[in-house]
């Protein structure tokens, strides 16, 4: 069994502080000299509209072209500028006191900024994410600037020991994700700094927890030596990040297992594989280029017999899936999967994973996966 | 009022009953005098069609009269006019009345047939612009007067080159159209010259929309270079004073236009011309007619003319081919200089001087021709309380916010009301009918909406808007002999439009920027509400002095002001 082994973190985190706190004040001299100078002040940041989103198959995530936003001093914009400058300020102290902020939180700390203060997280998010853009620009991710998802990272279970650091000592302390019984090892909100020793073959990303369950609880971990990490739905940030760095980190290909159903394959696997659209500065981080999709395939449906544990697809499917065939640029640049969104819409109806237990409740185990992975060549790009 | 009885008649747009008086004018013939009686009773009993049809108007329409001839006269005379008005309740609803000028009065031998005698007047027969025409009005009044309380009037005129006044007491003989006179004596006056007409009338002195005084003020606004004062039965006093010096252009007199004359007058023309040759006739009694177009209107006729027909000899078929024959030649258009405008920069002057407003404009159209006519119109703005905006831009871009002003007594009308629409012909306010006139039609015709006004369907626009409207011609074609509205001319029609339509752009332009400026001031007050924030952010940042935060901003605050378009 040939183990694979990280190696240590390249992000060096004084490094990044140091890199963050450029960053902030090279933007706020800007502005100071630009008032000096009797100019109007400008905040140069990139724009995240999907117009400027490149899907690059070669890097294989969803990819910010360099169009630029230019936030000026007009009535329209004035409290997104000082909002901007503001969250900046707050990105700094954080930095240089080494705490963090929730997004909610960054959200409640604005309602001391008097009228300055943020109407809603939406509104505040949007700020948030722009600044997140600026530092993607320079490598720099939001746990960089100190701001915090709320959300936690999916289940993981399986061939996996994970490395991560003891607060208190700054020692290692290993996670040996097969000896978690009846639980699993759940993702935490950062990953940069875990490092990973896997000696599995494969990671299945599962859509549904009662699917990760029933393969955790049955050791297929074990039969097919793989990792099973549970997404959830669309996987959060941390999921794909984590996904990420170790296939990256332990060569693995990563298999996706999912409804059959256009949500599914356009919004769970693609946000997995390329990212999402409305995020397109960071995923070169979050994105899982190496990742495939095993099933269920439409063809499945025909192969494995689920034709009587179908639901038809219902008006918002068929949009959806109309919208990936006209809109998305991963799905255009993939004809196999515009083949498969086609023959959907033309089977008109869509299988979950748990259609599988009509031919009993382990026949995944038994039967769907075994034969699937005997072809991972065949899986969906 | 210099009254002269000259020339022939040249009646155009008069009622019947005043074509037929035509000759009643001159006495010469035992029928003539016998239709002049007619005419005298006809008006007697038709007395609303001059105006006189309830006691408050009749008031105001005496006064009218007398006002108007002062005006006239003193123009000609070259005199800055100065006219009083004092109206005194006299026994139980009659009014005294007493206009005074300072004209150049009038020459003993006329001041008898002046207020005596009706459609006698220095103005009817001459084709040049003024207010009166008719030789009507004052005779009207004096008829009035004498038929309402049975007292005659008291003419009190001295001229210049007189050490004394002439004092006349008089009535209108009706039934012989002719002064009946009661006294005439020479009398100590103080002024070197002038006129002062007394009347006692059954009348009613009332404020509003429609009082003297009302009619007072928007003759005040139309005649900048007249002072106004009135005293009235409660003794209080009012002046409007005159804001120019500068007195009217004289009109200049012409001769009718071809394409403005009826077949009868026509007729009448051909009889009482001097001329011995059809076209020396059409020459000489005819503006715009030389050689050239005199022999293709003769060509043109089908009847056996030629152009040494004797004017006197023609039938009244061949007038009628000779009439088709004008009707259908190119004649040039009048020539205009004969129609005196009030003039933009007057316009603004009476406007600015008598309304409080925050815009004013004044269009005056070059003139135009109806019926050989030539008339011109005019439009003069008054939009808004004064400082409506209430912002100012300042050297440096700065939006200074205005105080609101203290006083305010314009007399635009509330946002919310109908505009005030003052109508004029040849610079005397029309009071009455202002629904019949072809003025109102043209404003309420107007799409005021495009303009940033709102208009219900078929009224007047709402708005704090007052409009004054001027239509000044040698002939203006009332509809009436009451002369209170202009009728529906498509030529005049077009003028008022265009007129009106200029205003509205530039109206619009006014609104527009007015709304700028607001929409602006909003923008740099949100702006400004958020640059403190930008300092404190920059501040946490850049580590930077309280002091030196305070300059940042305040400098940001200057480059806003000065890099904003405005």
């Amino acid at each position: 069994v040939s183990k694979h082994r990280s190696t240590s973190d390249p992000r060096q985190p004084g490094e990044l502080d140091r890199a963050t706190l450029a960053l902030i004040h090279e933007v706020a001299t800007a502005v100071k000299t630009a008032i000096d100078d009797d100019r109007l002040p400008e905040i140069h940041l990139p724009r995240r509209n999907l117009d400027n989103v490149r899907y690059d198959a070669k890097t294989g995530y969803l990819e910010l072209l360099d169009g630029e936003k230019h936030r000026t001093l007009d009535a329209s914009t004035v409290k997104t500028f000082a909002q901007t400058l503001r969250l900046m300020a707050l990105c700094k102290e954080l930095v240089e006191h080494g705490d963090f902020a929730t997004k909610r939180e960054a959200y409640y700390v604005s309602k001391n900024w008097g009228e300055c203060r943020f109407r809603d997280q939406p509104e505040s998010d949007a700020v948030l994410d722009d600044l997140e853009a600026l530092a993607s620009t320079r490598g720099l991710l939001r746990d960089e600037l100190r701001f915090y998802a709320e959300e936690h990272g999916g289940s993981v279970a399986g061939e996996l020991t994970v490395i991560d650091v003891e607060p208190e000592s700054g020692g290692h302390l290993e996670i040996d994700c097969r000896r978690l019984g009846a639980g699993a090892y759940s993702i935490p909100r950062s990953v940069e700094h875990l490092q990973f020793e896997s000696g599995a073959r494969f990671v299945l990303a599962i859509e549904t927890g009662g699917m990760f369950q029933r393969l955790s609880t049955h050791r297929f971990w074990e039969r097919e030596r793989c990792i099973l990490v549970e997404m959830a739905g669309v996987p959060t940030r941390a999921t794909r990040r984590f996904v990420r760095r170790l296939s990256d980190a332990c060569k693995l290909p990563v298999y996706c297992f999912s409804d059959c159903d256009p949500y599914g394959f356009a919004n769970i696997y693609r946000t997995l594989k390329v990212g999402s659209g409305n995020a397109a500065h960071v995923n070169r981080f979050y994105s899982v280029p190496q990742a495939r999709f095993l099933g269920v395939t439409p063809e499945d449906i025909v192969t494995f017999g689920l034709g009587d544990a179908t639901h038809p697809l219902e008006a918002g499917d068929v949009k959806r899936a109309k919208d990936a065939l006209s809109h998305d640029p991963f799905f255009q640049a993939e004809p196999r999967w515009q083949a498969a969104f086609e023959q959907l819409i033309q089977m008109g109806v869509r299988a979950e994973q748990q259609a599988l237990a009509k031919w009993g409740l382990n026949y995944v185990i038994e039967e769907y996966l075994p034969k699937k992975l005997a072809h991972p060549e065949a899986f969906l790009p | 009022v210099a009254c002269v009885m000259h020339g022939k008649p040249a009646v155009t747009n008069v009622s019947p009953a005043i074509a037929a008086s035509r000759s009643a004018a001159e006495p010469a013939t035992p029928a003539a005098e016998h239709r002049a009686i007619a005419v005298s009773e006809f008006f007697l009993k038709n007395r609303h069609l001059l105006g006189f049809d309830s006691p408050h108007r009749a008031l105001l329409t005496a006064v009218k009269e007398a006002v108007d001839n002062s005006l006239d006269a003193c123009e000609s005379a070259g005199i800055l006019p100065e006219i009083s008005i004092e109206v005194s309740d006299a026994a139980h609803a009659t009014v005294r009345v007493a206009v005074e000028d300072n004209g150049p009065g009038i020459a003993s031998e006329q001041i008898g047939p002046v207020f005596g005698r009706l459609l006698y007047g220095s103005k009817f027969h001459k084709l040049a612009q003024s207010r009166g025409t008719q030789g009507i009005g004052i005779s009207a009044a004096v008829m009035y007067a004498e038929l309402t309380t049975g007292n005659p009037v008291r003419v009190l005129s001295r001229t210049a080159d007189s050490p004394q006044a002439w004092e006349f007491v008089l009535s209108l003989d009706t039934r012989k159209n002719r002064p009946d006179l009661h006294k005439k004596a020479l009398v100590d006056w103080v002024r070197p010259h002038g006129t002062r007409v007394e009347l006692e009338l059954e009348g009613h002195y009332r404020p509003g929309p429609h009082s003297l005084g009302a009619y007072l003020e928007q003759t005040a606004i139309a005649n900048p270079h007249a002072t106004l004062a009135m005293v009235a039965p409660d003794g209080e006093r009012h002046t409007w004073q005159r804001s120019t010096d500068a007195l009217p252009a004289r009109p200049v007199e012409i001769k009718p236009h071809p394409h403005g004359v009826e077949l009868g007058q026509l007729i009448a023309m051909l009889r009482e011309t001097s001329c011995r040759t059809l076209s020396r006739f059409l020459r000489e009694e005819f503006s715009r007619v030389g050689p050239a177009t005199a022999r293709r209107i003769i060509r043109g006729s089908s009847a056996g003319l030629t152009e040494r027909s004797r004017p006197g000899r023609i039938a009244r078929g061949q007038a009628a081919s000779l009439h088709r024959s004008i009707a259908r030649t190119r004649v040039r258009a009048p020539a205009a200089d004969c129609v005196v405008p009030i003039g933009e920069a007057q316009i603004l002057s009476g406007l600015r001087t008598q309304v409080d407003a925050d815009l004013y404009f004044a269009v005056t159209r070059p003139p135009a021709v109806y019926r050989g006519n030539p008339f011109v119109v005019e439009v003069g703005v008054a939009f808004g309380r004064p400082g409506r905006i209430g912002l100012e831009v300042r050297p440096g871009g700065h939006l200074a916010v205005l105080d609101p002003p203290q006083h305010t007594s314009a007399r635009v009308p509330d946002a919310g009301q109908p505009i005030q629409l003052l109508r004029y012909a040849n610079r005397v306010p029309l009071m009455f009918q202002q629904s019949a006139c072809a003025i109102t039609k043209t404003v309420i015709d107007t799409h005021w909406h495009a303009y940033g006004l709102d208009q219900p369907r078929g009224g007047l626009p709402i708005g704090p808007l007052l409009l004054l409207v001027h239509v000044a011609s040698v002939w203006v074609p009332f509809t009436s002999e009451s002369k209170e509205a202009i009728a529906a001319y498509p030529e005049i029609q077009r003028e008022l439009r265009l007129a009106l339509q200029i205003c509205g752009r530039r109206l619009k332009a006014y609104l527009n920027r007015g709304e700028r400026l607001q929409r602006e001031h909003a923008h740099r007050m949100q702006i400004e509400k958020y640059l403190p924030h930008v300092g404190v952010a920059l501040q946490a940042i850049l580590s930077m002095q309280d002091s030196d935060r305070d300059l940042a901003v305040a400098r940001l605050e200057t480059l806003i002001e000065r890099n904003r378009q405005i």
